[in-house]
């Protein structure tokens, strides 16, 4: 039984945290992507159709990765949380079922028009085309943010005699409190991703003396957006997310801040420190007082409750991980906002394409976006434990009765093994793609 | 309320069936017939710029199962625990095959990715025929063992396959002699439904074959469609009741015999598009069909211990399903419109077209 729970949750873990890697761009990317195409009709400079129809082969790569890597996730209810899908389905299946309906129906017709299309419908389609491809994908997080929104904190439900949740209210669904945050702080979070990963290419460019022209405009338009995007991911976003953990979740707050013991007035923020479970508290702490009471309740001195004060039970069940990965995004969000302020502060002086300690730092930055997206999620999920659906079931009781956990550990090594593969194939053919650079290409091809 | 979403999940699958089952069949085709790289990459191509838009059909659908009949959705995903996952593999590897095989020239890695489509299109068609033989033989609900459930009621788990292979066995696995049968139906289907694609969507060389392709399997298809239908009988007794006490629904084997017939003229029409419609009939015609006789079971039990699953002791609540209604009526609305705009843009042979670089 132990097992069985521990391999599902490793399965879907794994499984998600692969599936996210992709969306995470795409969201971003089309927006970017508009953002080029309507550049192009307004100045009709070819430079800026050829920046989007660059990024679109990227997107296509990613766009196909998330198909293949999505489709599982969709079948993993069913087959490896059994117990959840039949109790909850009425609710968490309409939003799911939307998705499919109204996001990915949109998003993969339009994209084959998009890429195919150009020549056939002219221009101005082309632009509505790209649109249309960016409302699918912002309406399939917008859904799925509505399905995990659920999870977090439910809403418009009833219980049933036999113990299973159906639907009582469904604009309750969407008028959830944790929803629009969630999705706002999400959207925000996958900008930084796509802005990052064009400034990166920019500065790839520029440092390795290839498609100057082209790289000058991905930085310049990536340093933009990303600063934009940094500041908007930490506020109002972010701590508007805070200050919901706080209020719906408090002892996933205590858990992710590390406060182990309440503090009769004004709680400290802490900084450094590694959690010591065994004798609860935190070693190595480096914090600086009141500011946490501040930044979650406008007042200094209010009071902030530790996991002391709640029952054992009700406590994450990795309380490390949580604290780590909640530390991790908000450092890196610190870092983000730094670092583009600096260039843009350069940007506007006229010397950022050629100052190369920057260029060099900004073509690191783009892995690190995707770790504090992950590490976003992380802080969800697993501050989100032990409940599979906050407060009414537990990610115990939602595991398929019937699978044994030998299947379950033969299907994850599978999926371990495949998406190495996968992972492999993506780093080459995005590596070409971005090597080949924005030309544009002389033969048709399938994507 | 029940039946109407039955309906509309049955026909979201039955054009799950007919769009992606074309590109299925183009793999099982280009695994089989095309010789010359040109062939290969039309065809390839023929399948490879609608895959993504035909699977949000299969993933919308299980979207609506998830939400309609969520003690169904969570019965059957669990219990083909490992068949599913199969697929799920299988669905990956033919779409990397089909992404990935025009991205370098090198031959080798052209031949690797299109025996990946290949492969995987032909396993898939095997495993989705099975599948549906599966759910019409029924399976071992609550894993009834010497007369005593081992799990609540309306779950299973079932091996891949067990020592007989038969489908008239206490604890059937996912593979017999029955779904094979079944698996080998579905094959030849949309091989033929592949071929007739290629025929309308390209000017590939091999056209004029393809067409003798057709022919040959729909003798070969005739013959299993007769052998499944008699051993059928001996598996489920009352697989015919429903057509009996309700004669209108003989309209939906009527289609598939109209699909079947049809298909045997192959050589005499003329026009690229009558096969393909008539291979649609057929695929319609046999999803149909077998859901008919079930109807309202949807998973019948194989023990009499536990009753079967139906459309009605696995539904949500009626206010869920209502509103669902609304929104699933605009949804479906939009597709249609989606669809068309999608094959008027490209509509065509692909060869001719000009794709604007
Ligand atoms: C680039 C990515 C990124 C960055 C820099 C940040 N976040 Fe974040 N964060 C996410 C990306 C993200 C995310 C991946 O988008 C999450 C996961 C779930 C969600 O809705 O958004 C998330 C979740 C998340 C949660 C958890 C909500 C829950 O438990 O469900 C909180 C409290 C914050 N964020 C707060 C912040 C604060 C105060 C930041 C200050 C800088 C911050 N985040 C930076
Ligand atoms: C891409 C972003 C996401 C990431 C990185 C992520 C990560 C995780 C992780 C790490 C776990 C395991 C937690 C544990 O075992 O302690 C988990 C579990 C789970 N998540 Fe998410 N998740 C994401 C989005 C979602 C969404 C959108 C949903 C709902 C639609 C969801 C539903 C679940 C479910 C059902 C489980 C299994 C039950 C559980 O362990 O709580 N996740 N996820
Ligand atoms: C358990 C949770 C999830 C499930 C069941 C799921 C399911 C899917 C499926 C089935 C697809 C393929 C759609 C197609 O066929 O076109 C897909 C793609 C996609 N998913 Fe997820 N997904 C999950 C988590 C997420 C999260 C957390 C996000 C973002 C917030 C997200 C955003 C997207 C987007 C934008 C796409 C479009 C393809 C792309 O751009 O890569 N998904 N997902």
């Amino acid at each position: 039984m132990e097992d069985m729970i521990l391999y599902d949750r490793l399965q879907f873990a794994f499984t998600i945290t692969f599936h996210y890697i992709f969306p995470q761009l795409t969201m971003g990317l089309s927006l970017i992507i508009v953002f080029f195409k309507w550049k192009f009709l307004r100045s009709q400079v070819e430079k800026y159709n050829n920046a989007a129809k660059f990024f679109m082969k990227i997107f296509a790569i990613n766009f196909t990765m998330g198909v293949i890597t999505g489709i599982p996730m969709e079948f993993q209810f069913g087959t490896n949380w059994a117990k959840f899908s039949e109790l909850t389905g009425g609710i968490i299946g309409q939003t799911l079922a939307m998705e499919g309906l109204f996001s990915f129906f949109l998003e993969s017709s339009f994209l084959v028009l998009f890429i195919f299309g150009e020549k056939l419908m002219g221009q101005k389609l082309h632009f509505v085309t790209a649109l249309l491809v960016f409302i699918g994908s912002w309406a399939s997080g917008y859904f799925i943010l509505a399905t995990n929104a659920w999870m977090q904190h439910p809403v418009g439900y009833e219980i049933l005699e036999n113990g299973k949740y159906v639907l009582e209210n469904f604009s309750a669904l969407f008028s959830n409190p944790w929803l629009l945050p969630a999705f706002l702080h999400n959207q925000m979070g996958s900008l930084v991703t796509s802005s990052f990963v064009v400034a990166s290419i920019g500065a790839f460019y520029l440092l390795g003396k290839s498609n100057v022209e082209y790289g000058k405009l991905f930085l310049k338009t990536g340093v933009i957006f990303g600063l934009i995007s940094s500041l908007l991911v930490a506020f109002p976003t972010g701590d508007w997310n805070a200050k919901n953990v706080a209020k719906y979740q408090p002892a996933s707050f205590a858990a992710m801040e590390g406060i182990f013991e309440t503090e009769h007035a004004g709680a400290e923020i802490i900084l450094i420190g590694q959690p010591n479970m065994v004798e609860k508290r935190l070693d190595n702490k480096i914090a600086v007082p009141n500011i946490l009471s501040f930044l979650t309740y406008q007042d200094w001195n209010k009071q902030i409750m530790g996991m002391d004060k709640f029952p054992e039970e009700e406590i994450p069940t990795n309380v490390p991980g949580l604290y780590y990965s909640y530390h991790i995004m908000v450092g890196l969000g610190t870092i983000f906002i730094a670092i583009m302020s600096l260039a843009v502060f350069f940007l506007w002086r006229g010397r950022l394409y050629n100052f190369n300690p920057l260029l060099w730092s900004i073509m690191f930055l783009a892995p690190f976006a995707y770790i504090a997206n992950i590490t976003g999620w992380y802080v969800a999920e697993l501050g989100r434990q032990p409940y599979l659906v906050y407060g009414l079931l537990k990610t115990a009781d939602g595991i398929s009765p019937t699978v044994s956990s030998g299947n379950t550990l033969f299907t994850l090594l599978g999926f371990v093994g495949l998406y190495f593969l996968l992972g492999v194939l993506f780093l080459i053919l995005v590596g070409k793609t971005i090597y080949e650079g924005p030309k544009p290409e002389p033969h048709p091809q399938t994507h | 309320m029940e039946v109407f979403w039955y309906s509309i999940i049955a026909v979201i699958l039955a054009m799950f069936f007919i769009l992606d089952g074309y590109d299925f069949g183009a793999g099982i085709i280009h695994l089989f017939f095309a010789k010359t790289e040109k062939d290969k990459e039309v065809i390839a191509k023929s399948a490879g710029l609608f895959w993504d838009s035909n699977e949000v059909w299969l993933v919308a659908g299980g979207g609506m199962l998830f939400m309609a009949f969520p003690t169904f959705y969570a019965s059957v995903f669990s219990g083909f625990y490992l068949p599913l996952i199969i697929v799920l593999w299988l669905i990956i590897f033919r779409a990397i095959g089909l992404e990935f095989r025009s991205q370098f020239k090198f031959p080798m890695w052209r031949a690797i990715w299109d025996k990946s489509f290949g492969i995987s299109s032909l396993l898939l068609a095997l495993f989705f025929g099975m599948a549906l033989g599966n759910v019409v033989r029924g399976v071992n609900l609550g894993g009834v063992e010497n007369g005593i459930s081992q799990y609540e009621s309306q779950y299973f788990f079932l091996p891949l396959w067990n020592s007989s292979f038969s489908p008239l066995s206490e604890t059937p696995g996912v593979i017999d002699w029955f779904t094979i049968i079944i698996g080998l139906i579905s094959v030849l289907t949309l091989a033929i439904h592949g071929a007739n694609w290629i025929i309308l969507k390209t000017n590939s060389t091999i056209n004029a074959r393809l067409k003798s392709v057709v022919f040959y399997s729909n003798i070969g298809l005739l013959m299993l469609t007769i052998l499944s239908l008699s051993v059928w009988q001996t598996i489920n007794p009352n697989a015919l009741d429903n057509f009996m006490s309700k004669p209108y629904l003989m309209v939906f084997p009527l289609l598939y015999f109209t699909g079947l017939i049809g298909l045997f003229f192959i050589k005499k029409i003329k026009k690229d598009l009558y096969p393909f419609l008539l291979s649609t009939l057929l695929i319609l015609g046999g999803i149909t069909s077998s859901l008919a006789s079930l109807f309202p079971v949807i998973l019948p039990s194989t023990n009499s211990i536990n009753e079967s699953l139906t459309i009605y002791n696995t539904v949500t609540s009626a206010y869920g399903l209502s509103v669902a209604f609304y929104w699933a009526i605009v949804g479906i609305i939009l597709i249609v419109i989606y669809f068309i705009i999608q094959k008027r843009m490209m509509a065509g042979k692909i060869d001719n077209m000009d794709y604007g670089h």
